[in-house]
């Protein structure tokens, strides 16, 4: 029984961090990196265990650690829940954050702050492990706000250089606003609710009708918790400028785990969406909106990791896309499949910048694929993945996903399917940009042209394989497949199921073999836009001088959005917080207070003056004194 | 003798009581007024003897000799009063060769 | 009846002129001719020994003595300082506000009875000296010491000193 050892799942990583944290000057770096490494790996065979329990079995694992807050009515233990839901979580993180740990190693080698950086890694697969296995939301929480401090100090790791310090800040402050919404959330599902544990929440929440206010409440909410840490609108700008953190955390966090929280916890808590519309709906056209932005900010950007930054937006915004149409399934197939091609990705741009001496940008790039083969075939495989184009992992997600948003509305689908064309077509746009034609960088960086060492490669060579064969966990019953994901989740997930069957519309499997036709279509119709204009025509990006056509121009700048929040919002807290500073503070609550003294001094002087030695003045006081004396005593009675 | 008692017996009290305030008043207003140190000093006096005649016709209405008592006591101590004060004048006088209050400023600050 | 109003008519005016006149010595020959008035007051009503005691005590030694000191430091009109138009003005509206005060602490009390002299024999001396020898005896000797005090003070001050003589 692997109950008694669930425990250790979190902890492991917990260790670790406390060893490399506390020993990182002393310690070798090869020791800090297998150690590292190893409880990772440790955390993923005991989440495989706990998995393959769960698959036999069928029945979620329940531990109690401990009694933590116990106050009148509220009691908050410290337990985990590990059902189907959460056991994929447990292998992806673990899974791809070992791959991603032994890839570092290679990675962060010449690095000072190399102890440093492993701990911090150790510290977020932690934390995100405890946001996966808590059984109750506060646990959850817990672990939400623990990603988002390693986040910050992961993004910030080169602290020294300003603007990485902002970027950190700004992710911060960012998932901080969205995480007041997740807790007003907690707080008023408490109210409502009696108990934050999902197992009586969900229990309580079955009794509700559909459109009940006070669900509609904490699901909206919940949502603008999700929004801060997946990066939605309008809470997304932070993500792009994350890419300031070392490659191997774009991957591990905004890639793979941190930012698909957001998607976990809708998912956790499908009933409460299921019975709230309206919350559904804003969400499938927030993702809608995220997605098509993004890709149209991505088509322009000449920074190989700001690219992949945009995708990870656009495909965030397919997963909740799904979620909002209902597609539970779906959108957790999709954060199983992104996981793996777009770490894949990451991994495979900083093996890229890594062989270009730290730059950047594509259009310094070129001609890389003789240079690097191992690098170029994995990521043409996360490309096409990524792409949507069959039999890769994409295709069986993206599908599933623009299966049941064509069956809910079909408007959405259609900007679901632009928004496919144009990740296509950016993906491979990159993928041209940097692999194929002639080198565009100085003659120095061709110098030290040369192929990653193993460290770095055969995790790629993992994720490359995973990308291939990670859609045939969940294939469509159309083309004959056993859609085994979707009967493995069925129990997380059958309450919504029970309440959507009312008005689910079913596709004809005509129809859904046309749908898929049209989406590969539109991704092979892409790829060869790109190929003719990267390749045939061998057109480049503008130059930082060129002055940029209106549209392009728009699309490069990010549609100034974080000018937009400048001016509305920062302006104002600045102006605020300077009004508070000047006004309230120095003159308000200083002037009071130094007030207070300097009125004692004046009045003081000015009292002193009634001592004038004059006796005639004294006497006069005297009678006046007495004269108030006797009136007051007449108005006395 | 009794005309003259009978006379006052339709006097009411709050004209007595009003005589005396404006004697008292007037006495106040004397130590106000005036620098001389004399002068300050038998407005003084004025005010003890408006008091002393208020006692007296108190006494002579509810016909309780504690008044009059108390009036000849009062009378006893502004004598001795009298004397002593009128030699710290004199003293004040030999210092200061001037009998202005103006002049004794020094209990200030 | 109409003598009181006379004799409280004439108090007044008295002792407006001593707070008013300028010579300090006609100031001392008003007061007098105020304590005269006072003790008519005092016979009006039947308040005998006071009256005698009046007279003799206050007008007789008091108002000696105050002559005697103003002779003594040679005071007269030139001497006397002169206060400015200001505190002048202060002051008399300081008493006047003591004075409508109390005035109309009283008027607020209503009509009030006549004085009734109950007793009539009540200030005679013979009265007065047994309730003074009887119920108050131990106040009249004291006042006796509180007199011998009062004269050693007055001798001690006024003493020159000898060495600074």
């Amino acid at each position: 029984m692997i109950n008694n050892y669930i425990w250790l799942i979190p902890i492991l990583p917990l260790i670790g961090f406390i060893i490399n944290g506390v020993g990182r000057n002393a310690l070798s770096k090869s020791l800090i990196g297998f150690i590292g490494s190893t409880v990772v790996l440790a955390s993923f065979v005991l989440s495989v265990l706990a998995f393959l329990q769960i698959n036999k079995t069928g029945t979620p694992i329940n531990i109690q650690l401990f009694d933590w807050i116990k106050v009148a009515n509220l009691d908050i233990p410290f337990s985990f829940l590990i059902d189907q839901l959460s056991s994929i979580m447990l292998l992806i993180i673990t899974g791809v954050g070992f791959l991603i740990h032994v890839y570092s190693v290679g990675y962060m080698h010449d690095d000072a702050g190399f102890g440093k950086f492993f701990s911090y890694l150790n510290l977020f697969v932690f934390f995100m492990l405890l946001l996966v296995l808590g059984s109750n939301y506060v646990v959850m929480f817990i672990g939400w706000e623990g990603v988002g401090l390693c986040s910050y100090l992961l993004i910030g790791f080169w602290y020294s250089n300003g603007e990485y310090a902002e970027a950190a800040k700004k992710a911060f402050v960012m998932n901080r606003i969205g995480d007041l919404g997740f807790l007003i959330g907690i707080f008023v599902i408490f109210n409502a609710f009696g108990s934050i544990a999902y197992a009586d929440v969900f229990h309580k929440a079955e009794a509700l009708h559909s459109g009940n206010s006070t669900v509609l409440l904490i699901t909206i909410l919940l949502f603008i918790g999700a929004t801060g840490k997946s990066a939605q609108i309008p809470l997304f700008t932070w993500l792009p400028d994350a890419m300031a953190g070392p490659t191997p955390v774009s991957a591990l966090i905004h890639a793979a785990t941190m930012v698909t929280a957001g998607v976990y916890m809708i998912a956790r808590s499908n009933i409460l969406f299921t019975l709230s519309p309206v919350t559904m709906h804003i969400i499938a056209v927030i993702g809608l909106m995220t997605l098509v932005l993004a890709a149209l900010i991505a088509i322009t950007q000449t920074d190989i990791k700001k690219v992949l930054a945009y995708s990870t937006v656009s495909q965030l915004g397919y997963m909740f896309l799904g979620l909002g149409v209902g597609a539970y399934t779906g959108a957790f197939f999709h954060v199983l499949t992104h996981a793996f091609f777009k770490a894949l990705l990451f991994l495979g741009a900083g093996s890229v910048i890594h062989a270009v001496s730290g730059e950047q940008d594509m259009r310094k790039m070129g001609g890389l694929r003789g240079k690097l083969p191992i690098t170029f075939a994995t990521m043409l495989i996360g490309t096409i993945a990524i792409s949507g184009i069959p039999p890769f992992s994409g295709f069986f997600s993206k599908d599933e996903i623009l299966a049941n948003v064509y069956a809910h509305n079909q408007i959405l689908w259609v900007f679901g399917v632009i928004g496919a064309m144009f990740t296509s077509f950016y993906m491979f746009r990159m993928l041209f940009l940097t692999f194929y034609g002639k080198f565009r960088g100085t003659h120095e960086q061709e110098h030290h042209l040369h192929e990653s060492p193993s460290s770095i490669t055969i995790p790629l060579i993992i994720l490359a394989i995973l990308s291939i064969v990670g859609g045939f966990i969940n294939i469509p019953e159309i083309m004959g497949g056993g859609h085994w994901l979707e009967s493995f989740l069925a129990p997380v997930f059958e309450k919504s199921t029970l309440l959507e069957k009312v008005d689910k519309n079913y596709l004809s499997v005509s129809t859904e073999w046309i749908l898929m036709g049209v989406s590969v279509a539109v991704a092979v119709f892409a790829l060869g836009w790109a190929y003719g204009k990267y390749i045939t025509k061998a057109q480049l990006p503008a130059a930082d001088t060129e002055e940029l056509p209106a549209f392009t121009s728009l699309s490069y700048n990010k549609f100034y959005i974080d000018e937009i929040y400048d001016m509305l919002i920062r302006k104002p807290l600045d102006a605020l917080s300077v009004f508070f500073y000047k006004i309230v503070d120095q003159l308000g609550i200083d002037g009071f207070v130094n007030g207070l003294g300097k009125g004692s001094l004046e009045a003081s002087k000015d009292l002193r003056l009634l001592q004038s030695g004059n006796v005639g003045f004294y006497i006069f006081v005297m009678v006046i004194g007495i004269v108030a004396l006797l009136v007051y005593n007449i108005f006395r009675f | 003798m009794d005309t003259l008692t009978q006379n006052i017996q339709t006097i009411p009290l709050n004209h007595y009581i009003i005589l005396c305030s404006i004697i008292f008043s007037i006495g106040v207003m004397g130590v106000l007024i005036r620098r001389n140190a004399i002068v300050i000093f038998m407005s003084v006096e004025l005010m003890l003897n408006a008091v002393n005649l208020l006692l007296t016709v108190f006494s002579a209405y509810r016909g309780d000799a504690t008044g009059q008592v108390f009036v000849f006591f009062i009378m006893a101590l502004a004598a001795a009063e009298v004397a002593v004060g009128l030699s710290i004048i004199v003293m004040i006088y030999r210092n200061t060769n001037s009998l202005d209050i103006n002049v004794l400023n020094r209990l200030k600050w | 009846m109409s003598l009181f109003y006379f004799i409280a008519f004439l108090s007044i005016l008295f002792a407006l002129l001593v707070i008013f006149s300028k010579n300090p010595v006609h100031s001392v020959l008003y007061l007098i001719l105020t304590f005269f008035t006072f003790t008519i007051h005092y016979i009006l009503l039947n308040a005998q020994f006071l009256a005698v005691v009046n007279f003799i005590v206050y007008m007789g030694a008091i108002m000696v003595l105050f002559l005697f000191v103003i002779m003594l430091l040679n005071l007269n009109k030139d001497a006397e300082p002169v206060k400015s138009a200001i505190i002048k003005l202060a002051g008399i509206i300081g008493g006047g506000c003591l004075l409508v005060t109390i005035v109309a602490s009283v008027k607020a009390l209503g009509i009030s009875e006549p004085v009734i002299l109950h007793n009539a024999d009540l200030g005679l001396v013979k009265n007065l000296g047994k309730i003074l020898f009887g119920e108050f005896l131990l106040p009249f000797e004291v006042s006796s010491l509180l007199l011998f005090s009062a004269m050693v003070g007055a001798v001690l001050l006024a003493t020159k000193d000898k060495s600074n003589a």
